[in-house]
Formats: structure tokens, C-alpha cells, sequence
């Protein structure tokens, strides 16, 4: 197992917003991690990455405990977070939040990696010393999952990838995950988009209020009558 | 009007100032740009080190140039921890916060030096000292001109590092961008820390370049981080060309303003020029609109 999370409890202090929560990813998955807002999703990927103390439970990665690890270590052991709002460096041109993404992990293929982001996403060769806060919207995500991919992830946890994009570029987003899972990615993929999400995802859960009321496959995701009402509104 | 042999030795003068003027601000202002404070410490800081320099020559005989490699570590390693381990920790991560224990800072270290180095005004005397350097006929101490050239070197190396380095690429990203920051595994307060070290390490380098042809006393710091504010102000806060450019108009205008209104009125124009940029260009000539 990549990722294996077990009753984590954590938010901020003294509000908890998990309210123990058990999940895992397996290695070449995508997982959607679906919810409406202030379920506790952001809430979730934050205390995994370390960003958040968690208050209770267990995670590990690939078999390791990071549950009081520094941010800096889970990084570094390639768990890597594309944050909601992208948080791209607005003062730094693209080449350097590519760069940055290697700050931590994978800085020897540095100049490869690159490479291989620019191959991934022509537009951000073409505005490589352009800065990061002059691009658009659909840009800057491209930019920040190029940063994550910089970072040479085993498991690359996705934030609301579609948010702010027009239906277009939602639709080349979705395809892009689905690329990158197709050559080996894991993907832990946190969506508020719930058809979209489910047309790739292997597995799902479903989080209300800190807790998770739902795990299993889209199909039986889409088989249950109230959930389907919940989250697709059909 | 003022003749050309007295004003081209003037300009000179105030190239040469304003060089170590730039070099004060950038520490300055690269500490403000990432942390987003202003170091009131900065003038005690450079004041510490200038009484580095001088005993160093002082009670060892190590010539003020030959300091360099013993008072720019010194200083940065002073400022990482005196970041790690008092401003970043007293400041609870509110800005009023850490300006507080900046002010503090500087009334301890000044005190301090009052209570250990008394309040004499204290000179080196090297062999240099009273040297000058023939320029297109003008009489230029030479002091003065390696103070020009090192004040230039330093930050020449200080702009290499923020922009060609990762660590560099870390401070502007930590400047603009924590919570991105930390997720492509930045340390931020290792960062933080390493902003505030280099900016000391800027004032150590100064310190090695003013002395052999300044002098040293407790407060000799206020009038520095005045004329270093001034220039950060002038240049736009948090920009580093601005503060180099800054540097050296400030620097001219002292020294112009000297020929006309005397040594000590001669500052007036500096604090003109501050009130205008405050009044006309607040976010000052590089920096960008808040």
C-alpha cells in the first residue's frame, strides 16, 4: 500500500475537522477524494503533507510512519501536494517554479524533468521567463502540477485541479490526470467535480462532515440512490 | 555656479558612499522583502560589527580588508541565529510582533556597547588611511574607492545568490508564497533565517569597507539605517536594483548637497528627496504598487 491512513483526527486546533478518517491509496491508483466544501478535504491533504499536526491516528507512506513528520521529509520521500489556488510563486517566471519543484527531491534529473514538464505542457516552454502571476488561470494550474511533477512524486495529491477553469479546460485537465496515471502515476485526486472525477478514478471516497460516508467504486458510488442525489444532484 | 573640479570630486565622493549605502539597504531591503518587516536592529547590527572591525585591528593588528572572511560569516551566523532563535520565535507570527523585538534588539546591542566599548569615537589607522587615488584630477582617499569597488563585488555576489541560486529562488518564493513554498518542501524558517543572515553578512562586508576611513561609536548605526531606509523607501521596498540605484543617488546628493549647504546640512536634500518620494511615489521608483 502507498498511502495508508488510519482514524486521523486533526483540523485547527481546537476545532477538529477530521473526525477519524481510514483510507488508502494503492500504488498505480487514482482515488477521488470527493465532498462538498468544508467537508474537510483540503483539511485532510494539509495534515497529510504536514502542513496541519494531526491530532490522532496513523498515516503511513509506503509502509513508513509520517504522521509527525515535517513537511519537508514527506516531500522529500515524494508525497507531493498541488495545492487549491495553485500557489505558484507570482514573482518568479515559470522556469523558476519548475526549478523549485525540484528544491526538495529530484534535483539531480533536474534539467531532464524539465524536459519532460515542457514536452507535457508546450504553453509553459513558450512563457518559460514569463513571470508565474502574469499567467491565466488554466496556466498557472499547469504550472503548479508541472512544479509537483518536478518533485518526481510516488504519490501526487491533486486539489480541486478543475477549479476556476472553463468547461474546456476541465475537460484537457481530466484527460491530462488520467495521462499521467496511464504512465504510472498514483494519484490521490481531491475534487469538488464529482462526474468528472469518477469517470477516472479506480476507487472513491466520500467525506461529510470529517467523516468518510462512502467508500468504494464509482459504479456502486452511482448504484446508491441518496449519494447519487447528494453529489450529482440526479 | 559651482565649479567642475569641485563637483566632479564631489560625485565622486557620493558614488563612493552611496555604493555602501546600497550595500546597507540591500540587506535591508532583503529582509523586508522576505520577512516583511523592517530590521530596526539593522543600525546596532552594523555598529557591532564596525567594533568587530576594530578591535579586530585593534587588539590583533588584522587589517580591516583581511577582516572580510572573519566578520561576513560572523555576521551571518549571528543574524541566523538571533532569527532562529529570538525574532522568529518571539514573534508568533504577527509583523507588529517581530518590528517590536527588532526596536529591542537594537536598544539592548546599542547599550551594550555602550557598557562594554564606552561612548569614545574610535579610528583604525592603517597605512592606507590617509592614501588618495588620482581620478581625472580628482583627489579620491583610497579608502574610499576599495570601499566602491568591495561595496560593489558584495552585491554583485548578493544578487548571484537571489537570483542564480535555489536558496535564492527560495527567499523570493518564501517572499511572495509561503504555503506554496513549503509544499515544493522549503524549510521557511531555515529560509527565513538564511535572509536574515545574509542581510547581517551585507552590513559586515560594510563594516570591513566604512572603517579604515570612518569611525566607530555606539550610535554611529542610527545615522546608516536612517540614510538605509531612506534609500529603500526611495528604490521601492523589497527591490534589489532599487536599492542598489538608491543607494547612489543618495549617496550624490549628500555629498552635493554638502558643497552647497555644509557636511552636516548636506543631509537635508536626503530627507527632501524621502518626503517626495513619500508624497509622489510611494511604492518608490522599482517597487510595485502595494
Amino acid at each position: 500500500m502507498l498511502l495508508e491512513i488510519s482514524s486521523l483526527r486533526g483540523g485547527y486546533k481546537p476545532i477538529e475537522v477530521l473526525r477519524g478518517i481510514t483510507m488508502h491509496v494503492d500504488d498505480g491508483e487514482i482515488v477521488a477524494v470527493l465532498g462538498s466544501n468544508g467537508a474537510g478535504k483540503s483539511t485532510l491533504n494539509n495534515t497529510v503533507c504536514g502542513l496541519f499536526p494531526a491530532f490522532g491516528g496513523e498515516i503511513r507512506f509506503e509502509g513508513r510512519d509520517i504522521t509527525r513528520a515535517r513537511h519537508t521529509d514527506i516531500v522529500a520521500a515524494g508525497l507531493i501536494q498541488v495545492p487549491e489556488g495553485r500557489r505558484v510563486f507570482p514573482n518568479l517566471s515559470v522556469l523558476e517554479n519548475l526549478r523549485l519543484g525540484s528544491y526538495r527531491r529530484g534535483r539531480e534529473r533536474r534539467e531532464q524533468n524539465l524536459e519532460k514538464i515542457f514536452a507535457l505542457f508546450p504553453r509553459l516552454r513558450e512563457r518559460a521567463e514569463q513571470r508565474a502571476g502574469t499567467l491565466s488561470g488554466g496556466e498557472q494550474q499547469m504550472l503548479a502540477i508541472g512544479r509537483g511533477l518536478m518533485g518526481e512524486p510516488r504519490l501526487l495529491i491533486l486539489d480541486e485541479p478543475s477549479l476556476g477553469l472553463s468547461p474546456l479546460l476541465v475537460e484537457e485537465m481530466f484527460a491530462l490526470i488520467k495521462r499521467l496515471n496511464e504512465d504510472g502515476l498514483s494519484i490521490l485526486l481531491v475534487e469538488q467535480n464529482v462526474g468528472q472525477s469518477l469517470e477516472i478514478a479506480r476507487r472513491a471516497y466520500v467525506i461529510e462532515n470529517g467523516v468518510l460516508n462512502f467508500e468504494g467504486t464509482p459504479a456502486e458510488l452511482l448504484a446508491n440512490p441518496q449519494l447519487k442525489r447528494a453529489y450529482l444532484g440526479i | 555656479m559651482l565649479e567642475l573640479s569641485i563637483l566632479f570630486p564631489a560625485l565622486l565622493n557620493g558614488l563612493t558612499m552611496g555604493a555602501v549605502y546600497a550595500l546597507i539597504a540591500l540587506g535591508l531591503t532583503l529582509i523586508y522583502g522576505v520577512l516583511h518587516i523592517i530590521n530596526f536592529a539593522h543600525g546596532a547590527a552594523l555598529m557591532m560589527a564596525l567594533y568587530g572591525v576594530y578591535y579586530l585591528k585593534d587588539s590583533a593588528g588584522i587589517d580591516p580588508y583581511l577582516a572580510l572572511p572573519v566578520v561576513i560569516p560572523v555576521m551571518f551566523a549571528a543574524g541566523y541565529a538571533l532569527q532562529r532563535g529570538v525574532i522568529g520565535r518571539a514573534s508568533h507570527g504577527k509583523d507588529e510582533n517581530i518590528l517590536l523585538v527588532t526596536l529591542g534588539i537594537s536598544i539592548v546591542l546599542e547599550n551594550l556597547a555602550l557598557f562594554l566599548f564606552r561612548s569614545d569615537t574610535r579610528t583604525i589607522d592603517t597605512p592606507y588611511t590617509l592614501s588618495t587615488l588620482d581620478i581625472a584630477g580628482a583627489m579620491i582617499s583610497l579608502p574610499k574607492v576599495v570601499a566602491f569597488g568591495g561595496a560593489l563585488v558584495t552585491a554583485a555576489v548578493l544578487l548571484l545568490i537571489v537570483y542564480g541560486t535555489d536558496l535564492g529562488r527560495a527567499i523570493r518564493a518564501c517572499a511572495k508564497e509561503r504555503q506554496g513554498a513549503k509544499l515544493v518542501g522549503i524549510d521557511v524558517d531555515h529560509v527565513f533565517a538564511m535572509s536574515f543572515g545574509i542581510g547581517l553578512a551585507c552590513l559586515g562586508a560594510a563594516a570591513c569597507f566604512l572603517l579604515p576611513a570612518y569611525y566607530v561609536n555606539p550610535t554611529v548605526g542610527n545615522g546608516f539605517v536612517l540614510i538605509a531606509f531612506t534609500v529603500v523607501v526611495l528604490g521601492g521596498m523589497g527591490s534589489f536594483s532599487g536599492a542598489l540605484l538608491g543607494g547612489f543617488i543618495i549617496g550624490i546628493v549628500e555629498s552635493v548637497g554638502g558643497l552647497w549647504l555644509g557636511e552636516s546640512l548636506g543631509q537635508i536634500g536626503i530627507f527632501l528627496i524621502f518626503i517626495a518620494v513619500l508624497l509622489f511615489r510611494p511604492q518608490g521608483l522599482f517597487g510595485a504598487k502595494a
